[in-house]
């Protein structure tokens, strides 16, 4: 426990230190990187600790970004003040969304999700309501500040993402160790032994879903202040194989598993910008060579996890 | 009403599609509980393939235009056979005990492999079929006029499934793939070579999937290297539709998704017609997970 802590300590100062010696090109990749670590660990919840197949991630994203986008163009609402608010929209809609379908089993609801971020691609591209500015999606969206200070360049932006992501990993280890963490966790592991020993399973699935989805939802707000213009394809299936992809790579259902995972898919993948035609190639590649060595991930979670499982199912949670 | 019926023949053409795309999911997932996400592009490979072979061989002026389509189908069949023969040992093979999860992301790996395989190779442009070679016509039935291209699209498909239902039913091959469906295990104990039976499910569905892609080059006209991800998509729903493993379902959802879909566009809207397939998706998982034709106990291939 100790050295881990060492660990994110030096992470923490190394990443703190980073715009000092990154050009605005690099700095804007590990904005990016950052990015899809907050989502990725949004998703991981989901995903790493409660073992739902969930491959719609992006709609919350979208959803997000939407709202926040849409407030801050017709109101002039500041971006970043309808964080809140963007994670209570994503979360809603994962709760209208997941209560139906949070009972099916794996491949079903890999599926299902799929068709649900496809659904919300295919209504922003329609133009719903007549908010969404259809393909062409939303322009105009101004630069955050906060007090007073307006954060417009990519070094700005590093550190309010990564603050971001900083604060997610926080809470994120703060769930891990709580009741309700270990009882998706036991989730996890053992769906009906889970029920068996007084669980209520499908509330757990859903309230972890609406966290993934809150988050991913906040998340899209940092997104629409960055790009300041935002477009249906942003948030297409694409997106969600990445971040699907990024939480098993890694380790699922580990944190620092997850935010390797999100450098090697975002940020590696720039190093090789000069073999555009074949980035993806070597990635598709990677994918099915990685799941035959090492399906457990780069980071899989320590055994130490298990030892909680098994206390689980020893003591009760306490 | 005319409309109505025009859009009927249209979305069974199109819906044939989808069935034979279907059929390979359905296999797929009966045998060995996976979703093949990589089977679009096979679809994909098939439509790319048979336009190299189209227009390399110059078969439509030497022997005629039925029997070059004729044979530029058996060869893309056994090409695109070949590569999902490749697939399965490649990228399947050696997951077969590993986690689920494995499975589907090596399967979506595969996918972006493929479609990127085919943007390299190929381009990003769409690819335009030679629009001269086949009959533009339409034949007069019960007083609508319907394109020949569709009812032969139709024909094809439909006997292309019922060749395969026989096979299925009929041959003692048949019956191994049915039993491996049932039991692996037990199977295996009857002398049964399961890893020659997943090899052959990964032949005959890229087959068919590979005679789709080639039906959809001829008759839409142009193909493009992502195109496999939506038909794709819209062949699984279809396979969930009529029941997961099932392949009569999987005929009969085609057929009905393609009509479903078409009579959307027609009543709702066009712009959501991508959407509507995916509603149909939602609404037959929670209302009957096992779809129209499955059941409980269903016997799964």
């Amino acid at each position: 426990m100790k050295s881990s802590k060492i660990l994110y300590l030096v992470f923490a100062a190394a990443m703190a230190t980073c715009p000092f010696f990154l050009n605005a090109y690099w700095t804007d990749v590990f904005n990016n990187v950052g990015l899809y670590a907050i989502l990725a660990l949004s998703l991981n919840v989901i995903l790493g600790h409660c073992g739902l197949f969930h491959m719609g991630h992006a709609a919350f994203y979208a959803i997000g970004a939407y709202t926040a986008a849409i407030l801050n163009t017709t109101y002039g609402v500041p971006v970043l003040w309808l964080m809140p608010l963007a994670g209570v929209m994503a979360g809603l809609f994962a709760l209208v969304v997941a209560r139906p379908i949070i009972h099916l089993r794996g491949d079903y609801l890999l599926i299902v999700t799929i068709g649900i971020v496809e659904i919300v691609r295919i209504a922003l591209i329609n133009n719903v309501f007549d908010i969404t500015g259809g393909a062409n999606g939303i322009f105009g969206i101004s630069r955050p500040s906060v007090f007073g200070f307006k954060i417009s360049k990519p070094d700005h932006f590093f550190y309010l993402i990564w603050g971001f992501a900083a604060l997610t990993i926080f809470l994120l280890m703060r769930l891990e160790h709580s009741r309700f963490g270990r009882a998706l966790l036991y989730i996890k592991e053992d769906e009906v032994a889970a029920g068996g020993s007084g669980i209520n399973v499908a509330h757990h699935k859903l309230v972890a879903f609406i966290i993934g989805a809150v988050w991913a939802g906040m998340c899209g707000t940092i997104y629409a202040a960055k790009m300041t213009i935002i477009a249906p394809e942003s948030f297409s299936f694409a997106e969600s194989v990445i971040l699907f992809t990024i939480v098993i790579l890694g380790g699922s259902g580990s944190i620092p598993g997850v935010i390797l995972g999100s450098f090697l898919l975002v940020g590696l993948p720039e190093v090789f910008r000069g073999l555009a035609e074949y980035r993806m190639l070597v990635f598709g590649a990677a994918m099915v060579l990685m799941m035959i060595f090492r399906n457990q991930g780069l980071l899989p979670p320590g055994p130490k996890r298990y030892d909680i499982a098994a206390k689980l199912h020893a003591g009760g949670a306490q | 009403m005319e409309e109505f019926f025009q859009q009927l023949t249209n979305g069974l053409a199109v819906g044939g599609i989808y069935a034979l795309i279907a059929l390979g999911y359905t296999m797929v997932y009966g045998v060995m509980k996976l979703i093949n996400f990589a089977h679009g592009d096979l679809f994909t490979i098939g439509a790319y393939l048979g336009l190299t072979l189209l227009v390399s061989l110059g078969l439509f002026d030497k022997i005629g235009p039925l029997p070059a389509v004729i044979l530029l189908a058996v060869m893309v069949m056994i090409l695109v056979a070949i590569i999902g023969a490749i697939l399965e040992r490649v990228a399947y093979k050696p997951l077969r005990h590993s986690p689920r999860l494995s499975a589907v992301v090596s399967a979506l790996g595969a996918s972006i492999f493929f479609q990127n395989a085919i943007m390299a190779i190929y381009s990003p442009k769409f690819l335009v079929y030679p629009h001269d070679i086949l009959p533009k016509a339409a034949i007069n039935i019960l007083g609508l006029d319907i394109p020949v291209m569709r009812i032969i699209l139709f024909l094809t498909s439909l006997l292309l499934m019922l060749a395969l239902y026989f096979f299925i039913q009929k041959t003692k091959i048949g019956t191994a793939i049915r039993a491996a469906a049932i039991d692996q295990g037990a199977a295996k104990l009857m002398g049964i070579n399961v890893d020659r039976v997943i090899m052959l499910v990964f032949c005959i569905g890229p087959a068919l999937g590979g005679a789709a892609g080639l039906m959809v080059g001829l008759y839409y006209g142009q193909i493009n290297f992502s195109m496999g991800w939506m038909y794709g998509l819209k062949a699984f729903t279809a396979a969930i539709l009529g029941g997961i493993g099932n392949i009569p379902g999987a005929m009969v959802g085609g057929l009905l998704l393609g009509v479903i879909e078409a009579l959307g566009a027609a009543y709702i809207s066009i712009a959501w017609k991508d959407a509507i397939a995916f509603c149909v998706l939602i609404l037959i998982l929670i209302v009957r997970p096992t779809g129209l034709l499955g059941e409980r106990v269903a016997e799964k291939v």
